[in-house]
């Protein structure tokens, strides 16, 4: 079945997009990020033009997140204050986001800084998290548990201007909070991503912040962030493609509990490398693209920068 | 004296033939039907053919000769057009120059009824603008880019690939020289505004007569909705958008919950 979809001016298959949805949400839901590095490639690939499918799939990261903080609520696994602490810079990096995306968009860069974005990101992150789950596996295979690691007392810990963070149980400087803020709102808003696998191991590895409250927080300041992205993409872009949305998070959220249940049968470890496989096969597809001569030189694009 | 008459002899030939070409001109008109005048998007809108057929109307004799040759060509709502030229900069292909071609219609198709070559002349191309490259004005080309010409080639090959420009040639039916008939894929692709058929008669490649007509491609019903909404109340549309977000993900929560139990 086509759809004709109205802000995108393209007709899609409505399966093929409900598809989509529905196998980057297994993915998200077993691996417990959102998604989105994983969707705005594919929605390039089908044709769906960049912009749109950057504005839209902010949109889309509403959903999933606000479906999935809802669990974390009940479970009381979100700090709420560290939340507020992050959006504040989230918000700031959004605007700064939207603004770059727009002066390269006039300049007919855009997709090539998506694209950057794309490969720099997802090859850093996935190499990190593959050496980590490697090193990982080998250590569980070696011995029992050797002594937990003693949290790090750095950098983070001589800035000024500090606040409790109960959740959490944390007394640390608010700069870095809201640092890590800003550089995930303005990923959110140039690369259409929640930002979830940047944010993740920031919480974790800079703010040291306990495991289990990480994944309830980045998702409640995710929703804020990603809203906020889609309001500026709606209002100065006009680029937010409803029906392509509601499209996506059907597909989407149903998956996302699938492989929620998926999830519970793997190894975290095994999880981790798969999932480290996956975001750097994105990333050396996206920056093959960049790499090798593409079949068509020359792009069309509207003239005036609309 | 003998060279004088000769003189106004052949005027005389000259000015019977031109009559005769303008009297000839006026003989065959087209009278068009269109299967219909207007294409509605809808959400499932799926492409859409338009038939287009007519006669053409003469009070004398079919004229002898070559026979007649029918052109349609519909073509899209034109706009510029910025093309860009990637380039190997620092080991990675990136955008450089960039053109603005005036004006391209976002979609034309010609059908003829002969090879293009044979239904029409180049100059009479030139002068009604039928071929696609001819389509495409880029007058205001840059000037401190060579090979402008390159880029509204781009134009054409990139619009031709997806399926928006095309020439099929012999796919009007001509019966009698007097009836025609062919039919116009729309591809699903299509962007709204005025649509233009264009009907040409031609004879030897002289246009003979032409006909005009225009076709409203529009978003109809929910996508008119949608995408007035995004254009005129923007701020709306963003919070509704987000509202259907939050909504779908509360729902889908609060549907699982209730299946687990």
């Amino acid at each position: 079945m086509q759809v004709y979809l109205p802000i995108a001016e393209v007709s899609v298959n409505a399966f093929l997009l409900l598809g989509l949805g529905g196998i980057v949400g297994i993915l998200s839901g077993m691996f417990g990020v959102g998604g989105g590095f994983l969707m705005t490639p594919l929605l390039f690939f089908i044709g769906i033009p960049p912009v749109v499918a950057v504005a839209t799939e902010a949109n889309q990261i509403v959903a999933s997140s606000f479906s999935g903080v809802l669990a974390h609520f009940r479970r009381r696994t979100v700090d709420i204050k560290m939340g507020v602490v992050l959006q504040v810079g989230g918000l700031i990096g959004a605007g700064l986001g939207v603004v770059v995306f727009n002066y390269l968009k006039s300049l007919g860069q855009v997709d090539l800084l998506v694209t950057l974005c794309y490969v720099v990101f997802l090859g850093i992150v996935g190499t990190l998290m593959f050496i980590e789950s490697l090193n990982a596996i080998f250590k569980s295979k070696r011995a029992g548990s050797g002594p937990a690691p003693r949290r790090q007392r750095g950098w983070v810990h001589a800035l000024p201007f500090k606040m409790r963070f109960r959740t959490s149980g944390l007394y640390i400087s608010v700069i870095p909070p809201i640092m890590v803020g800003v550089a995930v709102g303005i990923l959110a808003a140039i690369m259409g991503v929640g930002g979830g696998f940047i944010m993740v191991p920031a919480m974790i590895y800079i703010l040291g912040m306990p495991t289990k409250v990480v994944v309830g927080t980045s998702l409640f300041q995710i929703i804020l962030v990603t809203a906020f992205t889609t309001m500026l993409h709606a209002t100065t872009n006009y680029t937010v493609d409803i029906v392509l949305a509601v499209l996506l998070l059907v597909g989407g959220v149903i998956g996302a509990q699938i492989g929620t249940r998926i999830g519970v049968y793997l190894k975290a470890e095994q999880l981790r490398i798969l999932l480290a496989l996956m975001v750097m096969l994105v990333c050396a597809k996206l920056g093959l693209d960049l790499l090798l001569m593409p079949d068509e030189l020359y792009s069309l694009g509207a003239a005036g920068g609309h | 004296m003998i060279r004088f008459a000769r003189l106004v002899g052949s005027l005389a030939i000259f000015v019977f033939l031109s009559l005769a070409t303008s009297a000839h001109a006026l003989e065959e008109e087209v009278v068009l039907g269109l299967s219909q005048d207007r294409v509605a998007i809808t959400a499932d809108f799926d492409g859409s053919e338009i038939l287009i057929f007519g006669a053409v109307k003469r009070e004398t004799p079919i004229p002898e000769g070559p026979p007649l040759q029918v052109i349609v060509a519909v073509s899209g709502p034109s706009s510029p057009v910025t093309v860009r030229r990637k380039e190997k900069k620092l080991g990675i292909w990136v955008n450089t120059d960039s053109v603005i071609v005036d004006s391209a219609p976002s979609f034309y198709a010609i059908a003829t009824s002969a090879p293009f070559q044979e239904v029409i002349t180049d100059t009479e191309d030139l002068r009604y603008r039928v071929s696609i490259a001819r389509a495409i004005r880029s007058v205001g080309a840059a000037m401190n880019i060579a090979n402008a010409q390159e880029f509204a080639d781009a134009v054409v090959r990139i619009r031709e690939d997806e399926g928006l420009y095309s020439l099929r040639e012999n796919t009007v039916a001509v019966d009698q020289q007097t009836l025609f008939r062919s039919a116009i894929d729309m591809p699903s692709d299509l962007t709204e505004g005025h649509y233009t058929a264009r009907i040409f008669l031609t004879r030897s490649g002289q246009v003979v007569s032409s006909f005009e007509t225009d076709i409203d491609v529009r978003k109809v019903g929910l996508e008119r909705f949608l995408y007035s909404m995004s254009r005129e109340q923007p701020f709306l549309y963003g919070l509704m958008s987000l509202a259907i977000a939050i909504v779908a993900g509360w729902g889908a929560s609060a549907a699982f919950r209730l299946l687990r139990q």
